[in-house]
Order: C-alpha cells, then sequence, then structure tokens
C-alpha cells in the first residue's frame, strides 16, 4: 500500500501560519513525523495560504530538508508545478489533474518530462460524478491520455473521488464499484488511490468510518491513499486488509515490523 | 504491428550480501563471493537485473556422514578429513565456497566439544582461500555451545553462520555482531515463520543486508513442490517491495538428496529404477537445477558429477 501523509497541509492552521511566518521547523517536524510513520510520500498543499510559485517550493525544500521521502504535490496549476517539480530530489506525485482535455493537455507534457506521477480524479467540467459508469468514462479518458502521453500505467494513480457519506449515503457503492473497474484498464494496472477523510466529513465516528471505507476499497482495488499516516488503527487496518488480498506475507510480528 | 511489453516490472531489489573478507578486508580469503541484487527472477535476464550467478557450495563436514558408498567411492578418501575434502572440493571440483557442517558435534554422533569444532574451523579456513559457510549440528542446544567459539576461531573472516532458528536465534545474532558474520535465517518449510524469523533478527539489531533465508530444503519427492513454492514466493513478494523478504536463499541439497531412499538404495532394493551409481547423482543435479528457477542464490551441493552437472546450467543459463 503507497501511504500518501497528507499532514503538511495548509488546511491546518498550524501549516497556514508556517508559511506566512516562513517557520519551516513546523513543516520540518510534520514530514519528520509522517516520514517515521511510514509515508511513501509527504503531499504538500499551500491552500488559501499563497499562490506564489516560490512559497510552494519553500515548502518542499523545507521536507526535503528533513526527510528523503518523495513528495506529492498537491497543486494543479501549470504555472506552479513547473517550478516545483524540478525542485523535487525523487519523482514527485502531482495531485492532480481532472478529465477536462486542455488540463490534461497542460499538465501531462510537465509530469512526463520529469518522470512524475499523477493523481487522476475522475471527474471532468460538469463536477462530480453521480454514478460509477460516469467516473470509470471519466477514468478512462485520462488513462488514454496518459497512453498518448507514452507514460506508463504505473505513472498513474486514478481516483474515484470520495463523497461524504454522511451527505451521499448512496456514493459509496458507486465508488467501490468504480475503483473495481479501474484495475480492469490494464496489466500491470495504475495505481488507484483516493482522499480518504471524504467519507467521514461531518460524521461522529470519523476513525471508524475511514478504516472500514478503506478496507473496503483495498477490496476493490485501492493499492494508494492520501490519509493521516499517524492514525495507527487505520494504518494498522490497511496492513491486515492488504494481508487478506494475499498481497503481502503473515508473520505473528507483522504490525509491528511495519514501522522498522 | 508493435509487439508489446509484457514483461514484468518489480519495484524492488533482492540485498546484496558478501561473504569471505580478503587481506584487505581483515580476513586471509582470495576472493569474497556475493550474491543477491536481482531486480527480476530467475533467469529472466530480459525484465531485469541479475548481477550475480547463483553459486556452488562444496558440502564438506568434520565426520563422515551416513552416505550411500556410491557417493563416498566418487569423493574419495579425502571424505575422511574435512581439510582434504575442502581442498579437493576447490581444487578439483571449482567450488565457489566451502560449506561445512559440524555434523560431529551431535549428542548422538561423536559429541564433538567447542573447541574441536573451532579446531575443524580453523584447520578448514587454513587449507582453502573460499569463503566459508559454518553450520552447527542442527541440535540447538549444542549449536548454542560450539557457535560461539567456531565464530571466534573465523573472527575477521566475514563467514556465513548457520543458522539462526525462532529458538535459538539470540546466540546466532550475539556472536555474528560480535564476531561479524552473515547469517543464514531458518524456518522449517514455513514462510510465515521465515519472515517471522526475519523480524526477530532485525529486532535483535542485526541487519537483514547480512541475512540469507534458509527455508529448509527438500529433496525431489520429499515435499520438494512445497519449498519450491515458498522459495518462488518469498522471492515473488521481495521483488514487490516486502523488505523482509527481499533477502537471498540458500539450499542443502546435498545433504537432502543423500538421505532419501532413491539416492540410497540400488535396484536390488528398487527393481526397475536404474544403476544407483547414474541415479543419485541425477537426483542431486535435478533438485539443485529445479531450485535454481526456484530462486536459490546458494547451493550445497556433494557429488562431484552433479556439481559438474549444475556448473554448466549456471554458466549456459546467467
Amino acid at each position: 500500500m503507497i501511504l500518501i501523509g497528507e499532514r503538511v497541509n495548509a488546511g491546518f492552521k498550524d501549516i497556514k501560519e508556517a508559511i506566512i511566518n516562513k517557520d519551516g521547523d513546523v513543516i520540518k517536524e510534520w514530514a519528520k513525523k509522517q516520514a517515521d510513520a511510514k509515508a511513501d510520500y509527504i503531499d504538500v498543499n499551500l491552500g488559501t495560504a499563497s499562490a506564489k510559485p516560490e512559497d510552494l517550493c519553500w515548502m518542499i525544500e523545507m521536507v526535503q530538508e528533513a526527510v528523503d521521502t518523495p513528495i506529492s504535490i498537491d497543486n494543479n496549476k501549470a504555472v506552479m508545478l513547473k517550478e516545483a517539480i524540478p525542485i523535487c530530489k525523487k519523482p514527485p506525485l502531482v495531485n492532480s489533474v481532472t478529465a477536462v482535455e486542455e488540463k490534461l493537455n497542460e499538465l501531462l507534457p510537465i509530469v512526463a518530462e520529469h518522470k512524475a506521477s499523477i493523481i487522476g480524479l475522475s471527474m471532468d467540467e460538469t463536477g462530480s460524478p453521480k454514478t460509477a459508469d460516469k467516473r470509470v468514462e471519466n477514468a478512462g479518458k485520462i488513462f488514454e491520455k496518459i497512453m498518448e502521453y507514452e507514460m506508463s500505467p504505473e505513472q498513474l494513480f486514478l481516483d474515484p473521488i470520495v463523497m461524504p457519506l454522511k451527505f451521499m449515503q448512496d456514493q459509496a457503492q458507486e465508488i467501490l464499484k468504480a475503483a473495481s473497474q479501474f484495475s480492469l484498464f490494464s496489466d500491470p494496472p495504475c495505481h488507484i488511490v483516493c482522499g480518504l477523510s471524504n467519507i467521514s466529513t461531518g460524521t461522529t465516528q470519523k476513525k471508524l468510518i475511514n478504516r472500514t471505507f478503506v478496507t473496503m476499497l483495498i477490496a476493490n482495488g485501492l493499492d494508494a491513499v492520501i490519509l493521516d499516516v499517524l492514525d495507527e488503527e487505520l494504518v494498522n487496518a490497511i496492513l491486515t486488509a492488504d494481508l487478506i488480498m494475499n498481497k503481502s506475507i503473515y508473520a505473528d510480528s507483522y504490525l509491528g515490523a511495519f514501522l522498522k | 504491428m508493435q509487439v508489446p511489453d509484457v514483461g514484468e516490472k518489480w519495484t524492488n531489489k533482492i540485498n546484496e550480501v558478501t561473504i569471505g573478507a580478503t587481506k584487505a578486508e581483515g580476513g586471509t580469503r582470495a576472493k569474497t563471493i556475493t550474491v543477491g541484487g536481482q531486480t527480476t527472477l530467475p533467469f529472466m535476464t530480459f525484465e531485469g537485473e541479475i548481477p550475480h550467478k547463483p553459486v556452488i557450495a562444496g558440502y564438506v563436514a568434520d565426520t563422515v556422514p551416513e552416505w550411500p558408498d556410491v557417493l563416498k567411492k566418487a569423493i574419495g578418501q579425502e571424505i575422511n578429513s574435512p581439510v582434504e575434502w575442502a581442498q579437493k572440493c576447490v581444487k578439483e571440483y571449482g567450488v565457489d565456497l566451502i560449506s561445512l557442517k559440524l555434523l560431529g558435534a551431535d549428542p548422538t554422533i561423536n559429541d564433538a566439544s567447542p573447541s574441536d569444532c573451532a579446531k575443524v574451523v580453523e584447520d578448514v579456513l587454513r587449507a582453502v582461500d573460499v569463503p566459508l559457510i559454518i553450520w552447527g549440528c542442527g541440535d540447538d542446544e549444542k549449536d548454542n555451545l560450539i557457535l560461539p567459539e567456531c565464530s571466534q576461531a573465523a573472527r575477521g573472516e566475514n563467514c556465513l553462520i548457520g543458522s539462526a532458528k525462532e529458538s535459538n536465534y539470540r546466540t546466532v545474532v550475539a556472536i555474528c555482531k560480535a564476531d561479524k558474520h552473515k547469517i543464514i535465517s531458518e524456518a522449517p518449510v514455513d514462510i510465515n515463520l521465515g519472515k517471522q524469523v526475519n523480524i526477530l533478527l532485525q529486532d535483535a539489531g542485526f541487519d537483514l543486508k547480512d541475512v540469507v533465508m534458509f527455508q529448509t530444503t527438500a529433496a525431489l519427492g520429499y515435499g520438494f513442490d512445497y519449498v519450491y513454492t515458498i522459495m518462488e514466493r518469498a522471492r515473488s513478494t521481495g521483488l514487490k517491495g516486502d523488505k523482509l523478504m527481499a533477502v537471498p536463499q540458500i539450499c542443502d541439497v546435498g545433504g537432502e538428496t543423500w538421505r532419501i531412499k532413491e539416492a540410497i538404495a540400488d535396484e536390488d532394493v528398487l527393481p526397475g529404477w536404474g544403476k544407483l551409481e547414474k541415479r543419485g547423482l541425477l537426483w542431486e543435479a535435478v533438485c539443485g537445477g529445479v531450485y535454481l528457477q526456484a530462486g536459490t542464490d546458494i547451493l550445497v551441493m556433494a557429488h562431484p558429477e552433479a556439481i559438474k552437472n549444475i556448473q554448466k546450467t549456471i554458466k549456459r543459463f546467467f
């Protein structure tokens, strides 16, 4: 399972203040904590704190000073990515692009040039999809474009777009159906990813809902997730689901061994 | 029409483990042997790198094993002396390293003392200049007594010492850390336990980059397919990214083959099975060849003709 740590995000108050005050220590600390918890990527999100490429680059540099974990650049603007991708020491993951032709044509050449990967959101200009079929249709468009730019399926992380359970309860099943169909696009398949915490927005049982849903997604092909990597019970549920899917070999100390 | 690339793409690399130390490295070996480092399955050179060919370790014991006469004859009178046997393995059979089994320490065989065992290790190290694998006798309690002395006697030579099991790994880790040797981790035909032993070694502070896995070995007809499957699964899991399984593997083909009736009993006992003289060595060679495909990095072998056969296979296919 590819774990993408969500915490270096200006949506969190301490990160937003750190960006405004250029306090690198806060960012480094969160990068380190998530790397210690075995994040495979550190997601870096500038949010509304700034719109300047140099601020995004500064955040990336702070993370790279603290850890050598690859970066997930949480931004979809070409002008930002053109600056940010080249300073990444390891090929980054670009988060994200939608199934909009002009957007794909704008971002994919930059991503392909730097051998980076990209998260493809299965939504288009008409907004969030309501059905599994629409998700698959959108994902198919992105997949086709990836091939056109001679990228390999492993460079694509398809996102079925997770909707809040509390407000759109009928969507969860559509998401699961879509994920299982994404895995049929190619062999070897592309990655399937999601921003997990959307499912529990506004609920009183956030953690329980997150970890229940993630195991169901894993059963439907999910192999990457944007999450709170410090949520130990969530990560334990993911490791266990991977065993059940026969993706890793059981050993009595499988949970403890993960953090070593 | 363009032919699609259907090759597997693996994400991980098997650890590289070097056995032996030259003078410059604090030992007395003429050369070292490195195994592992693959980024693909055996023979699949078009899918990835296989930087080091599998190697053959010549089976040598401190006491003559209970082997059939055909094998003892094939090796010759040198089988009576571990020093001469090891020299013959290196000079005549051209093996890459020596696998020394201290069978004589077994309380039911000679109950040899720790200092006797250490002396054999010293003598063999002096007699040959290839790297050395040292195995206890298999009795945990006795091995805990002899391995520390043997390890000390070989200090600086960067030997591969076996084996660390769930029951005795602490002792083996302590001596290998103190005397800077590599470890064989052992689990009997049990992939889950195999992974667990590696976790235990890691928890005890031993770097898995210095470990070779031993899933134990079965001769053809005696659970061979189980071991094959485990080795293959361990390798593919390691290549997929499980760092606890991305470890080179060793097979004791010689030690296992020459215990089974098909390699011991001649035509008078097994009518229609052909002459034992040919059959036994073929049994060993076939096992060795197929374990190469399962993903072994080190084959411990006994019969000179079987060794020759596998050397040819390795030369031809790797």
